[in-house]
């Protein structure tokens, strides 16, 4: 297990933990975030071509491109696992208006070949 | 489909876009009241009053600026109607209803008989639209003039931009009251359509919504939210975007980061604007018109 914590000012702290797996029968890994208004930090997030990893998040997350969207409950976590079939940059934003800067959470799913 | 307005305006040799059918087949019963006349009503968008940032130094002024335009223009609208984002968020409920209230008097000084008002989410998605229903009344609502059906479609007090179950069975029940070829304008703030849904410029349940819009054969769209004039088709419906009164935003998905175009002195105030509809052939001929907040036409 690997597990790497990149905490931001602002509150806004991105959790990646768990391992890049060699194996597909190993557990995927879990990237956990938990944001803060108003922005993802970092605002790209890379994976590699084929790996399977859970995105758990508390803020609104729509990545359209990949067809990913997750309702997230009152004070809950909403968690989607995906498989990364393509290489490529693949845009993400906050689909529940949060408030003033809602429109900057925005961010880029990079998807490395 | 998308199309460019301009490059509309010369193929059609109009002064103005033209996107109503005027198909046969209209009857009077249609309405089921009285006969569609012409009239005209003006579109205003995303005002944003409270808003303060180097995208438009003048905030303070552009809405009260437009108001004069608007009063000094020739145009005699029907009505005007807001579709949303009256005023800029804020986490402070009391700062929100302050200036909501601001809004208000601002606007009131519009010389027009009726003025009809939308939410955006900048209005009522953190409080769930309680301050807007103090202040400007019911989230969703309908109704008739001069034989035309408007509808005006919250797609903004759910934060997560959805119109929600509840208020799509109201909207099958007020459609249920129309034949199909009824003149009708629906009146939102997000696209309902899949504009681009990486800026969160979409309506998160509105494939649902159009699926109960689409029988009905003269059906327009006209909307706010994405700060500038925009014109798409899904299926036989037009979908009309307007400018804002605040900031303009780039053309979806343009740029790598969403943001406001930066403010130009040497031309303050532009891409701002708001736009004249104009409705004739029993409701069925939609003509649009832009204007800058100086009253100019663009």
């Amino acid at each position: 297990m690997r597990g790497v914590v990149i905490g931001v000012a602002l509150g806004l702290l991105l959790e990646l933990t768990g391992r890049v797996l060699a194996a597909e029968s190993s557990p995927p890994r879990v990237i956990k975030m938990t944001a803060k208004k108003f922005e993802y930090s970092p605002s790209e997030v890379h994976i590699r071509k084929g790996e399977h990893v859970v995105l758990e998040r508390k803020h609104g997350f729509k990545l359209p491109e990949l067809g990913i969207r997750a309702d997230v409950p009152p004070g809950g976590t909403a968690r989607v696992e995906v498989t990364a079939e393509k290489a490529g940059r693949f845009p993400f934003a906050c689909d529940v208006f949060c408030g003033d800067g809602h429109e900057d959470m925005t961010g880029t799913l990079v998807v490395d070949p | 489909m998308q199309f460019d307005r301009r490059e509309l305006m010369k193929l059609l040799g109009l002064g103005g876009v033209v996107l109503g059918s005027g198909l046969p087949g209209f009857s009077l019963a249609a309405s089921k009241g009285k006969p569609p006349e012409d009239f005209m009503f003006l579109q205003l968008s995303d005002s944003h009053w409270g808003f303060s940032g180097p995208p438009n130094p003048e905030a303070d002024k552009t809405l009260k600026e437009t108001v004069q335009a608007v009063n000094a223009s020739k145009l005699k609208p029907d009505f005007i109607v807001f579709t949303g984002d009256l005023t800029h968020t804020t986490d402070d409920d009391a700062l929100r209803r302050k200036r909501m209230t601001e809004f208000k008097a601002i606007v009131s000084e519009l010389k027009v008989p009726k003025v009809y008002f939308l939410p955006g989410e900048h209005d009522a998605s953190l409080d769930k639209g309680q301050a807007y229903q103090e202040n400007f009344g019911a989230l969703h609502q309908s109704f008739v003039h001069k034989g035309v059906h408007f509808i005006a479609v919250d797609n903004v007090s759910d934060p997560q931009g959805a119109v929600g179950d509840t208020q799509i069975d109201w909207l099958k029940s007020e459609l249920g009251k129309l034949d199909k070829d009824a003149p009708i304008v629906v009146l939102t703030h997000r696209p309902l359509f899949d504009l681009a849904p990486a800026w969160d410029w979409a309506t998160a349940d509105g494939a649902k919504v159009l699926s109960v819009l689409e029988p009905y054969q003269h059906l327009t769209v006209f909307y706010g939210h994405i700060h500038q004039e925009n014109h798409r088709t899904t299926g036989h419906i037009n979908h009309h975007s307007a400018k804002s009164l605040m900031f303009p935003l780039p053309a979806p998905m343009s740029v790598p980061k969403k943001a406001p175009v930066a403010w130009d002195p040497q031309h303050p105030a532009r891409g701002l604007g708001y736009r004249e509809i104009d409705l004739k052939d029993k409701g069925k001929a939609v003509t649009l018109e832009e204007y800058d907040v100086k009253g100019g036409r663009v």
